[in-house]
């Protein structure tokens, strides 16, 4: 159950080696979190990063999951729930993608799209109907800024990241009364492994400080959380900056 | 029977989940909504008042308790009452003091149902006194996971681990309650100031036995030489004699004329009570005060359940609610409650009326809170930055003194902790796999703390 404060005392990440899930379960750890379950493609870095939770006082598990396999999606996530309630689960998979690439390369591009969309629409269903059953929990879906305004540098991934946007808004109005909070997390650029390389943003940020805004957004039992604060209110801006200004912006 | 699917949470306000609530009207409809409860299974619900997560059950059942408030039987002259577990203290009052009789113990509000205040095995200010609410309970009723009723009577396991049980145990249908004779409705209570914290132990040291009732407010947020300052009222229940010939006292002695105000409105804005605001008026409080003033007459509402005059009063927290902090060290254990009382005012909790109380002998419930010592109860509002790992700190302070905190209040200490803190533990863990194989009675308080 989770605390007076939101802190959930079990948490369930799909998409185990996440950075900004990895940064979000050690903070969670340090307060009430005792039983984790880390779901990924099994590889050694997700068994890697459960070792690291483990060594902070977590019994931590990992479970073998894909996103781009729908159809085991049902068996999998049940086998965690049927083990006891979840307090937290947190959509957290997704990858960035190479928009240079993609755009030559249709198949990539779509593998994109079912991962970060798709993968997160049969996920989220299951996870959701799970959460509802127990009446108590957290969803919490790791968005994007980009998915709120599409950029020329990486509208492939934005797009995909906008369906999960939309979707998991649209599933916390459906949960809503139910006991369930769906919560939907919209950092800016995040400083990891994911975007090494890439030209740095403005208004640049790391998982350690979106898991410190997850842990507010769960006490608060916010719906939205952008990560810094301030993008909600650049965003909103962007939002109605006309087509033809927008091109010409230096955050292309 | 009907039931609604609802959001439920527990006075403070935090933590909602969602259960399926049900209102048995009779036994029998109370039997049949426990053998039907379904996978998650339930928990019996008086007036919500417990501040956590005690009286809710996420995806299960909870019984609203509240339909089953028949008075069965009052025996005048012994003065003891029989009634359903449903009834309230409140209505328990308004029926016995024109007989002449009041409950036995009454916590800081009325609004609490007799299975409640055995479920919590409540305490009030005559703890030092007449100990806990059970001590007063001559036997009772209860529904158990098989859907029988059982009677439980004082000594037995059934009953040493229902009363405190936080009603893991069973749904209490009846209790036969011993009272407290009184001659009037109002209460004759000395107000004493006491400068500092060392100055308090050493008043209620001293001369806590010469009443029935004593508390006192102490201002958290008072630093300095001037920490852990503090307002005594204790008093008794005033003679007939001391009330003056002619007055509409005198005349209707034993009337019950508790006073109301408006409730507070249904949403206020969060931060209404931020450090400032609540230093302001913890600092009107302590000067208004008289230093020493005795024998004042005041309404049984007014001494007892001030807040009761606002109802919904727990509204001023705002959306994020509050967390209720209570706890107990022994006696010889006097340096805890100063380190713990200077960390609090220290970190400048915004707490309006912190009670601390001297308790007196413990009763035999297994999972009842009070043990003879220091009791300290405190109101912080729940978006506090840090109060998460501020009140894990003082949970090891308390822990090591070998102290505890009060189940009915918690809404989040470290499951880790409560084997410490209530040894009687696996025996009631024991008592309930026996009683309730399939766990039929279960809250999200007993699965946080794995009950």
């Amino acid at each position: 159950m989770k605390d007076a404060f939101g802190i959930p005392q079990s948490l369930l990440v799909l998409g185990g080696t996440s950075e900004i899930a990895l940064a979000t379960a050690r903070r969670l750890i340090a307060r009430r979190t005792r039983t984790v379950w880390l779901a990924g493609r099994p590889s050694p870095t997700l068994e890697r990063s459960a070792a690291d939770l483990r060594a902070l006082g977590a019994d931590v598990q990992t479970v073998a999951f894909d996103a781009l396999d729908p159809e085991s999606h049902e068996t999998v996530l049940g086998k965690v729930f049927a083990e006891g309630d979840v307090d937290m689960v947190l959509l957290a998979f997704g990858i960035l993608g190479d928009q240079a690439h993609d755009e030559r390369d249709p198949v990539a591009a779509v593998r994109v799209a079912q991962t970060n969309y798709t993968g997160a629409v049969s996920a989220g269903l299951i996870a959701a109907r799970a959460l509802q059953t127990q009446g108590h929990g957290s969803l919490v879906v790791l968005s994007s800024v980009a998915g709120e305004r599409a950029r020329r540098a990486n509208f492939i991934y934005g797009s995909s990241k906008a369906g999960l946007d939309t979707f998991a808004q649209g599933l916390g109005d459906a949960l809503h009364g139910t006991g369930v909070h769906v919560m939907v997390v919209r950092p800016g650029f995040v400083r990891s492994k994911m975007t090494t390389g890439l030209p740095e943003a403005p208004l640049a940020t790391t998982p350690e400080a979106v898991a410190t805004a997850i842990e507010l957004g769960l006490r608060r039992r916010s719906e939205t959380v952008w990560v810094p604060g301030v993008l909600r209110v650049v965003m909103s801006a962007l939002r109605h900056v006309p087509r033809g200004v927008f091109r010409r912006l230096p955050v292309q | 029977m009907p039931a609604d699917t609802v959001s439920v949470t527990g006075w403070g306000r935090t933590a909602p989940t969602t259960a399926r609530l049900i209102r048995p009207r009779t036994y029998e409809e109370a039997a049949a909504a426990v053998r039907d409860c379904g996978a998650r299974g339930g928990i019996p619900r008086g007036l919500g008042r417990a501040y956590g997560d005690a009286a809710q059950n996420a995806g299960g059942t909870v019984f609203d308790m509240t339909g089953l408030d028949r008075i069965h039987a009052i025996d005048a002259d012994g003065g003891t009452v029989l009634c359903d577990a449903g009834v309230s203290l409140h209505r328990l009052m308004e029926v016995l003091l024109p007989l002449g009789w009041f409950v036995p113990v009454t916590p800081g509000t009325r609004y609490v149902t007799v299975g409640g205040a055995i479920g919590a095995d409540i305490h009030g200010k005559n703890h030092h006194v007449s100990g806990s609410f059970s001590r007063h309970v001559l036997s009772l009723e209860l529904l158990t996971a098989d859907g029988e009723i059982r009677t439980a009577g004082r000594g037995t396991p059934l009953f040493d681990a229902t009363t405190g049980g936080m009603g893991l145990t069973g749904v209490i249908l009846t209790a036969t309650v011993q009272l407290q004779p009184v001659e009037t409705s109002l209460m004759s209570v000395d107000t004493e100031r006491a400068r500092d914290l060392d100055d308090l132990m050493a008043r209620l040291t001293a001369t806590d036995d010469h009443y029935r009732y004593s508390v006192a407010w102490i201002d958290l947020l008072a630093r300095g030489a001037a920490t852990g300052r503090a307002v005594l009222t204790r008093g008794d229940h005033a003679p007939l004699e001391s009330l003056r010939d002619g007055t509409r006292a005198r005349r209707t002695p034993l009337a019950f004329r508790p006073s109301q105000l408006p409730p507070a409105p249904a949403f206020l804005p969060e931060g209404l009570l931020s450090r400032r605001t609540v230093g302001w008026f913890n600092e009107l409080w302590y000067r208004k005060a008289p230093r020493a003033r005795t024998g004042e007459l005041q309404k049984l509402s007014a001494f007892f359940h001030p807040l009761d005059g606002v109802p919904h009063w727990n509204r001023v927290y705002g959306r994020g609610g509050f967390v209720q902090y209570q706890f107990v060290v022994g006696h010889g254990q006097e340096d805890a409650l100063r380190r713990i009382v200077r960390r609090i005012s220290e970190h400048r909790c915004p707490s309006f009326l912190a009670v601390l109380k001297r308790f007196g002998d413990a009763d035999p419930g297994w999972l009842s809170f009070p043990v003879p010592g220091w009791t300290l109860a405190l109101d912080i509002p729940a978006n506090l930055p840090g109060l998460g790992a501020f009140l894990d700190v003082l949970d090891e302070e308390v822990a090591a003194a070998g102290g505890r905190v009060y189940l009915a209040k918690d809404s989040r200490l470290r499951p880790e902790l409560l084997a410490a803190m209530y040894p009687r533990l696996d025996d009631f863990r024991a008592l309930r796999a026996e009683l309730d194989p399939r766990g039929v009675f279960r809250s999200d308080l007993s699965r946080r703390l794995t009950l």
